[in-house]
């Protein structure tokens, strides 16, 4: 196979000449029990070959089964994405040889998807709101997961592959849009941000764990170019399971660039299937498929057709969860947060954190004050999520409510953060056997404050004669002579009794 | 009433190709004879069938079978390699599929 290397233009220029168009398949593997055909169970990992029945090896003589739960969670997606719901459907039979699929051919649907014609509105990082038509979402089943042996490990140069079908049978739902247009240089973006707001609806009506690093999320990106938005649609290449959201960006920046150098060349793009290399971002060309568009889909003779009762589809749609869009709006109204703060919170992904930590107790503008600074700078260094952090929404509340109750101030906070983060123990643990507590009690106070007087004599003269804004130059010395624990208000009423200063 | 289209030697080669189905010239000779004979067989019953009759995929009226999402019994490993020509690391091995690129 040859490649022909192409000169990628500016993806500016590229983007100032050429009007992209997206297209966008999303598989996402369902959070049922079981297999979508079969009693297998539906686990990540587990020893190869184990989860499996006759049915998910499609041995002869097997007869798959329906799961209705499936069937529910792709109702579900289909009502979420605003789709007609079909009054009856088929399974077929999508028919090609590789050795991921025992049986020759993937249960797929073909002509009577189950949800059809529906939108979704994708939020991008500034507000703007990009609708995404829906062209149809189907049920169907994953494919095993092979491994190549000799040569690089790729398949090509491989000497043999070996397959474990624990994933075989595992329910899928593909959604798949109608051309997107109108995106412009802000294609890359739609892209990441249409499949991130899918991922956080898959996970808001529970169907799916949605981890995109576990492949529960895959998306295949089609991408074409066209000199204006008035022009016919152009050939368009198909970039296949890209799994992170920031891959899904730079593939189709990469597809435009490219295509871009090729039409500028006068050639036509190929029409073909592509992989994404995340190393280095760009995309190569897949195995050419000379019969891949000749499936010979046939329904599927040994399963009867899918025919959801509308009162169960009204059901259903009585029972969906309220989605992350709507959820955004009544919390940022909630949280009385601006439009700003609340994209901020959204975009680093802190959501969830704060809505924990506010049911745990905290006021919003101190959660967000917490998970938006020390702790969102913590998790950047740590490069992991939020959630990943030592330190949980309850604990963050506890911190919170012994500033509160003035047990501690924010200086001795942060030192009880750094230790919660470290695995130490809840704050008030910490707090305890630290015996970081604020320090109010006068006795103790007092002693210090004498110490400061007598330390002090220019200082004392001066608020005496009049500046109380010195006392300042007193607190100091007493909160380092405590460790940072004094109860610098409780210090400060010391100093002027003692000193018989008004403030 | 359109007759259906004759089934050419390339037809059948295409259909064994796709099938993965090693045919010899005389085979696939034979074959488009064959099929010739099955596609005028169906075509009587399009004779009959006018277009108020819907297409059928399933003889029997029935719908929404289900089964609920609990796990049932699986296979061991060694039961679901046992018919298995090769196996390694518990996996069904097969042979190259790509060759070089």
């Amino acid at each position: 196979m040859t490649t022909i290397e192409t000169d990628l233009v500016d993806y500016e220029d590229a983007t100032d000449r050429y009007d992209p168009v997206l297209g966008i398949e999303v598989h996402v593997e369902l959070g049922t029990a079981t297999k979508m055909f079969d009693g297998a169970p539906n686990i990540f990992a587990a020893d190869p070959n184990t989860a499996i029945t006759p049915v998910s090896l499609g041995l002869p003589g097997t007869l798959p089964v329906v799961n209705e739960k499936a069937v529910e969670y792709a109702i579900r997606i289909g009502l979420a994405l605003n789709c007609e719901i079909a009054e009856s459907c088929r399974f077929a039979r999508k028919q090609y040889f590789y050795p991921d699929l025992t049986k020759n051919f993937q249960t797929s649907q073909y002509d009577e998807p189950i949800a059809h014609d529906g939108w979704v509105d994708v939020e991008l990082e500034d507000g703007e709101i990009v609708r995404v038509e829906i062209e149809r979402a189907h049920m169907e089943e994953d494919a095993g997961k092979s491994t190549h042996v000799g040569g690089s490990g790729r398949i090509q140069g491989a000497t043999h592959s070996l397959v474990d079908y624990n994933r075989a049978g595992v329910p899928l739902v593909e959604i798949v849009t109608r051309p997107i247009p109108g995106v412009g240089k802000r294609a890359p973006e739609v892209a990441a941000a249409y499949v991130r707001t899918l991922r956080d609806i898959f996970r808001s009506l529970d169907v799916s764990e949605a981890r995109m690093e576990r492949g529960n999320v895959r998306a295949d990106v089609n991408v074409s170019l066209r000199e204006s938005a008035e022009a016919p649609l152009g050939t368009r290449t198909e970039t296949k399971n890209v799994n992170s959201f920031r891959s899904i960006d730079r593939t189709v920046r990469y597809e435009i660039s490219r295509q871009a150098g090729i039409l500028d060349a006068g050639q036509h793009v190929v029409q073909e299937t592509r992989h994404f290399h995340e190393e280095d971002g760009h995309t190569s060309a897949g195995r050419v498929k000379s019969d891949a568009e000749d499936y010979r889909y046939f329904p599927e003779p040994d399963l009867v057709p899918v025919a959801p009762s509308r009162e169960w589809v009204e059901q259903l749609r009585a029972t969906l969860p309220e989605l992350p869009a709507a959820r955004r709006r009544r919390l940022r109204e909630e949280w009385g947060f601006s439009d700003l703060e609340m994209r901020d919170v959204v975009n680093a992904g802190a959501l969830d954190v704060i809505e924990a930590t506010v049911e745990s107790g905290t006021s919003a503008q101190s959660a967000r004050k917490w998970w938006m600074g020390e702790l969102a700078r913590t998790a950047s260094e740590q490069g992991v999520e939020l959630d990943e952090l030592a330190a949980t929404p309850a604990q963050i509340a506890e911190l919170q409510g012994l500033i509160d109750e003035k047990k501690i101030n924010d200086k001795i906070a942060r030192q009880v953060l750094g230790k919660v983060l470290e695995g130490s123990g809840d704050p008030s643990a910490i707090v305890e056997s630290e015996g970081l507590a604020v320090v109010s009690d006068d006795s103790v106070l007092t002693g210090a404050v004498d110490q400061a007087i007598a330390d002090n004599p220019d200082v004392v003269a001066k608020i005496q004669g009049g500046k109380v804004q010195a006392i300042g130059a007193l607190i100091g010395p007493i909160m380092k002579a405590t460790r940072g624990q004094a109860d610098a208000g409780r210090v400060r009423e010391i100093i002027m009794e003692k000193l018989g200063v008004q403030g | 009433m359109d007759l259906m289209p004759a089934i050419g030697r390339e037809d059948v080669a295409r259909l064994a190709d796709l099938a993965r189905i090693q045919l010899s010239d005389d085979e696939i000779a034979r074959y488009a004879g064959e099929f010739d004979a099955i596609m005028d067989a169906v075509a009587s019953v399009s004779e009959v069938a006018t277009e108020d009759v819907p297409a059928t995929s399933h003889p029997i009226p029935m719908t929404n079978v289900f089964r609920t999402d609990v796990v049932t019994a699986t296979l061991t490993q060694e039961e679901a390699l046992s018919g298995a020509p090769e196996a390694e690391d518990g996996r069904f091995e097969v042979p190259q599929i790509l060759g070089e690129e």
